[in-house]
């Protein structure tokens, strides 16, 4: 893969958080799986990011070392000047808890508290958040924002993931599949809530999916096959979401 | 091995801490009863053994002076085996460096070899000879107490003459394998003994050539006893006989008997504790390991195989672990057993032992446990047996939380998230919450049980020996002296006070009742012994006429004050008469009546006379006193309030240490498991919820607070519970150890509330720093990318 720089849409600025020669091998007895294979890669504030791979690929192990989930075997990743990847088990915490939004597949909810409170969980330790009802209402779900999740449809949940990811005001939103476990109809509110976030606050966010439709509303689309970064697209016009169709 | 198989070894593996947790539960059950029963078992073979081997006598009785002729007479009663006649007095004995006096029982012996019944077991020197007539056998207990050791001497007052013997044989004897002195308690080794000594010397020493005071037979067996008893009876009145006993109420014997009882009530009321939390832990644990194994086991039955075999399985899963606890239990049982067998023979001195814990007792505990977890299972393996495949395969709807339940809980604005989590997880499950809160507070109630004893014991002997005995001496004559002889005692160097008192032997008769007893004869005015009732802790009133008896002895009397019973004199000229019980007292401690000592005489058709003095003394002449009693003829026996006491404490309090030990720290076993199977249980169905709090950014001490927030809130839940149920246990126990013998008073020190929390929050402190470890190490991502 030929340098980083040129491939991004917003070269005057500094990455949000970037990682160099990031490789990740799990072991597991004789057996080595190389996830993945020295991946570059940088993330630019407001711009909205989606990796495309087919499953085994190495993008949700990607994703989970950008977010401060995993280690990488060797690499760096960066947040600012701070080296994320030789974070103490505490400094991550702190990362996750003050600049990482997630937003996964299976939606995670706590099924004992409502989604005003799957929200304030967040809110409460957080430093600057939104009110709980505002990060709710920017995902459209002010309405039901009493209800626990099992009184909630599927994309109601997401939703609710989704305003519980950003109601800290992250950095950075990554999102696992976040359709994924949806159909297009509610699977299209679900996007459409990203795009929102992403647009309105500002909030550098990296969608995984094998969804190549989902393509479509990005700046950049990564494509990852075998742990390493196959190719990049840049979309002069990001399409929205709810034009999407698949 | 089939698949299903190698999975159940697997799921047990998988899940070992669980299933030693429960094991360890199931075990503790299972030790309590093995215990008991190989406690009971052994020391019930012991005795029968003992008493067969030495010869152990059926009937006992006692006259003041029968003529040996009459043997022939009572050997020709139907039923009776074999017969000894003998004599036997109390005597004070001087001994070297021993200030204070000491009583022995004196029992004649053949000089030429063991009597035909009852005969001694010879631990150390040899048989009295008919050569030198001055040589005794000594007990082993008051040998050792005074280091008294084959050829020394001492000193025996018989029938005011003192006489020096000397030992030349220690024994031990089945007739006292509990021995005490008149009027006491407890054993104590050191002022009271039994000691034989040639029948000769006796008969010279008491003026009793050719005749006997005291008679034991063996009967055949099928022998009718009441028959024999009221023909011996009958032989025996013209010479003073008091009424002749079994067996059953012969003192030793029925003291054992009593301890193999207390074993057998704690044989039937721990492990059924015990077994009753397994029961319900191993329900609460397998109900939701199977809700965690809901799509394996729709898969297993989507590829056909039947709600049996699925339930077979998992009730082969409750057998092994069932089986681990029962041979973690068995053997801690048996060693348990065998601890407290030998405490029991050391302490009764059994020559032989015998241990040998047969197959019932084992069985039993593996029978109990194992029916009783599948009780407990039976529910749960029914759920998975019948759980519709297809249902199954679908993971489980996310458990409702209703609105309306914290809609009206204003309080609720205040908590953080975690809090409401933990909250509401109780709420949600108020029956399993309720089931973990009911298993703590279980253990935390035994733990008071078991602790709270020596509450009970240290008020009762409070109750007992100081404030209804204000005496600090006892003093027995030989014989019944004129009232005007208790200015002499009053008038001893270092006596404050005097107050005569008289023992009576009668037996109390109402309707088909008869109990055996004694009238402790006191004057109205008596102040330092009197008639005290343990439960108002006040004295009471001695009328002058009537009876005051203990509310233990009018229950089995069936009577109430203002009903009259008869009372028959077993001494003197045996009158029988009709008395008024004027009113009823609680007693912690046998069941005494008393009367007017004045009442008494004139019943008894005697002078005012008396036979025991009550003194309190002056500590500072302490030593004059006893030398000067030492040396008085006429005294038979002295007892000393403060070595009373002393006894207690060392017998009953310093054994029941190490069944408090023991069983307090099963209950603690206990604890633990409960919570750590609740704790552990709850981490493997809400990993996913932990770890996406982690993923938020919630610290590892925060999600353990999420997961233990729950499990604490519990344990303050079971705290006030738990008390509750100790109260209730201690109340139980207090009942079902109400004998004639002791009743146990109902006191539970704040202390030991605070201590057996204490001893709950550590156990509960380890299982959460077990569990806490697992959270720390909580594979994030895994848990995230699963599907629930």
């Amino acid at each position: 893969m030929s340098g980083e720089q040129k491939l991004t849409t917003n070269i005057n600025l500094k990455p949000t958080l970037s990682a160099v020669d990031l490789t990740k091998i799990y072991r597991s007895g004789d057996l080595e799986v190389h996830a993945l294979r020295g991946v570059n890669f940088a993330l630019y504030p407001n711009e909205m990011v989606v990796l495309l791979g087919a499953s085994g690929s190495g993008k949700s192990t990607l994703l989970n070392i950008l977010g401060g989930l995993d280690l990488p075997t060797s690499g760096q990743v960066l947040y600012g000047s701070q080296n994320i990847s030789s974070a103490s088990d505490h400094e991550l915490t702190i990362f996750r808890r003050e600049h990482v939004g997630f937003v996964f597949q299976f939606y995670n909810l706590i099924p004992s508290l409502t989604a005003y409170e799957n929200v304030a969980l967040v809110t409460e330790i957080a430093p600057h958040p939104l009110s709980p009802s505002d990060a709710l209402e920017l995902v459209g779900l002010h309405e039901r924002q009493h209800h626990f999740p099992a009184q909630l449809s599927g994309g109601e949940q997401q939703r609710v993931a989704i305003a519980r990811a950003i109601a800290k005001q992250p950095d950075i939103l990554l999102c696992d599949e976040p359709t994924g476990a949806l159909d297009l109809q509610t699977g299209v509110l679900v996007l459409e809530a990203i795009e929102n976030i992403n647009k309105q606050l500002g909030t550098a966010t990296a969608v995984i999916t094998h969804n190549t439709v989902v393509g479509g509303m990005a700046d950049r689309i990564v494509n990852i096959s075998d742990g390493a970064i196959s190719g990049v697209e840049i979309n002069s016009q990001r399409q929205p979401a709810k034009n999407l169709v698949w | 091995m089939t698949p299903l198989n190698k999975k159940l070894f697997r799921d047990l593996w998988r899940l070992r801490g669980q299933v030693l947790a429960i094991a360890l539960v199931i075990g503790s059950g299972v030790a309590t009863l093995v215990m008991s029963l190989s406690t009971i078992e052994a020391l019930e073979a012991t005795t029968e053994a003992y008493y067969q081997r030495y010869r152990f006598a059926d009937v006992f009785a006692q006259a003041k002076r029968a003529p040996n002729h009459l043997s022939n007479k009572i050997s020709s009663i139907p039923g009776v085996q074999s017969l000894q006649t003998r004599i036997t007095y109390y005597a004070t004995l001087d001994i070297a460096n021993f200030e204070e006096p000491a009583i022995g029982q004196i029992i004649s012996i053949p000089e030429r070899g063991q009597p035909l019944l009852n005969q001694l077991v010879l631990r150390k020197g040899r048989w009295i000879s008919d050569q030198n007539k001055r040589e005794v056998i000594l007990t082993e207990p008051f040998a050792e107490a005074h280091s008294l050791d084959l050829g020394d001497q001492f000193a025996i007052i018989m029938n005011g003459h003192k006489r020096p013997f000397t030992v030349v044989g220690i024994a031990l004897s089945p007739e006292f394998i509990y021995s005490i002195a008149p009027g006491s308690l407890l054993p104590d080794d050191q002022r009271f003994g039994v000691m034989w000594i040639g029948r000769d010397i006796l008969e010279g020493a008491y003026n009793l050539k050719e005749s006997f005071n005291s008679l034991t037979l063996s009967l055949s067996y099928g022998a009718e006893e009441q028959t024999v008893l009221n023909q011996v009876d009958a032989l025996l009145e013209p010479y003073g006989g008091v009424s002749a006993i079994t067996r059953k109420d012969q003192i030793s014997n029925w003291f054992v008997m009593n301890e193999i009882a207390q074993q057998k009530s704690m044989a039937t009321i721990l492990p059924t504790i015990f077994i009753a939390v397994a029961v319900f832990l191993t329900n609460m644990v397998l109900a939701r390991l199977i809700a965690t194994e809901r799509t394996e086991i729709g898969l297993l039955k989507a590829f056909g195989y039947s709600s049996i075999q699925i339930g077979w399985q998992y009730t082969k899963l409750v057998i092994f672990i069932c089986l681990i606890g029962v041979v973690i239990g068995s053997i801690l049982g048996s060693y348990f057993g065998q601890l407290n067998t030998v405490m029991f023979a050391t302490m009764y001195r059994f020559p032989i032992l015998i241990y040998q814990p047969g197959p019932y007792s084992f069985a039993m505990g593996a029978f109990i446990s194992i029916f009783a977890a599948l009780l407990g299972a039976l529910g749960a393996v029914r759920r998975a047996a019948l759980l519709p495949p297809a249902e199954a395969m679908i993971p489980p709807s996310p458990p409702v939380y209703s609105q309306t339940a914290s809609a009206g809980n204003n309080w609720y604005k205040w908590l953080d998230q975690p809090t409401r989590i933990a909250l509401r997880q109780i709420r949600r499950w108020p029956i399993r919450s309720f089931m973990t809160t009911c298993g703590i507070a279980l253990a935390l109630g035994l733990i008071i049980m078991n602790m709270q004893w020596s509450d009970s014991l240290k008020h009762l002997s409070k109750v007992y020996f100081y404030d209804a005995q204000r005496q600090d001496v006892m003093v027995g004559l030989h014989e019944a002296e004129a009232k005007r002889a208790i200015h002499d005692l009053a008038h001893l160097p270092g006596v404050i006070r005097a107050e005569p008192m008289r023992f009576v032997s009668v037996d109390f008769k109402s309707g088909p009742v008869t109990h055996r007893g004694v009238i402790n004869a006191i004057l109205p005015e008596s102040e330092l012994y009197h008639i005290y009732d343990d439960a108002s802790q006040t004295s009471i009133k001695l009328p002058t006429g009537g009876l005051v008896i203990a509310t233990k002895l009018a229950e089995k009397l069936a009577v109430k004050t203002g009903d009259s019973i008869w009372v028959e004199v077993l001494e003197g000229r045996r009158p029988k008469v009709l008395l008024p019980v004027v009113s009823t007292f609680e007693t912690y401690i046998g069941t005494p009546a008393f009367m007017d000592l004045n009442a008494v005489n004139r019943l008894l058709k005697e002078q005012p006379s008396f036979q025991y003095a009550n003194l309190l003394i002056d500590d500072y002449n302490k030593t004059d006193l006893f030398k000067y009693l030492k040396n008085t003829p006429v005294v038979s026996a002295v007892m000393l309030k403060e070595s009373a006491l002393l006894a207690f404490d060392q017998t009953i309090i310093e054994h029941l240490m190490v069944f408090i030990t023991m069983f307090s720290g099963l209950a603690v076993l206990l604890a633990f498991g409960v919570t750590y199977n609740s704790t552990r249980i709850a981490l493997s169905e809400r990993g996913r919820e932990l770890a996406t709090l982690r993923v938020l950014g919630f610290s590892k001490g925060e999600i353990s607070y999420v997961l233990l927030g729950e499990v604490m809130f519990l344990i303050v839940l079971s705290l006030p519970l738990g008390c509750l149920f100790g109260w209730l246990l201690v109340w139980t126990m207090a009942a079902s150890f109400d004998t004639e013998m002791f009743r146990i008073p109902l006191i539970i020190h704040a202390s030991t509330y605070g201590y057996a929390i204490l001893l709950v929050l550590i156990a509960a402190a380890i299982s959460a720093a077990v569990v806490r470890r697992r959270v720390d190490k909580l594979d994030l991502i895994r848990v995230l990318k699963t599907r629930e």
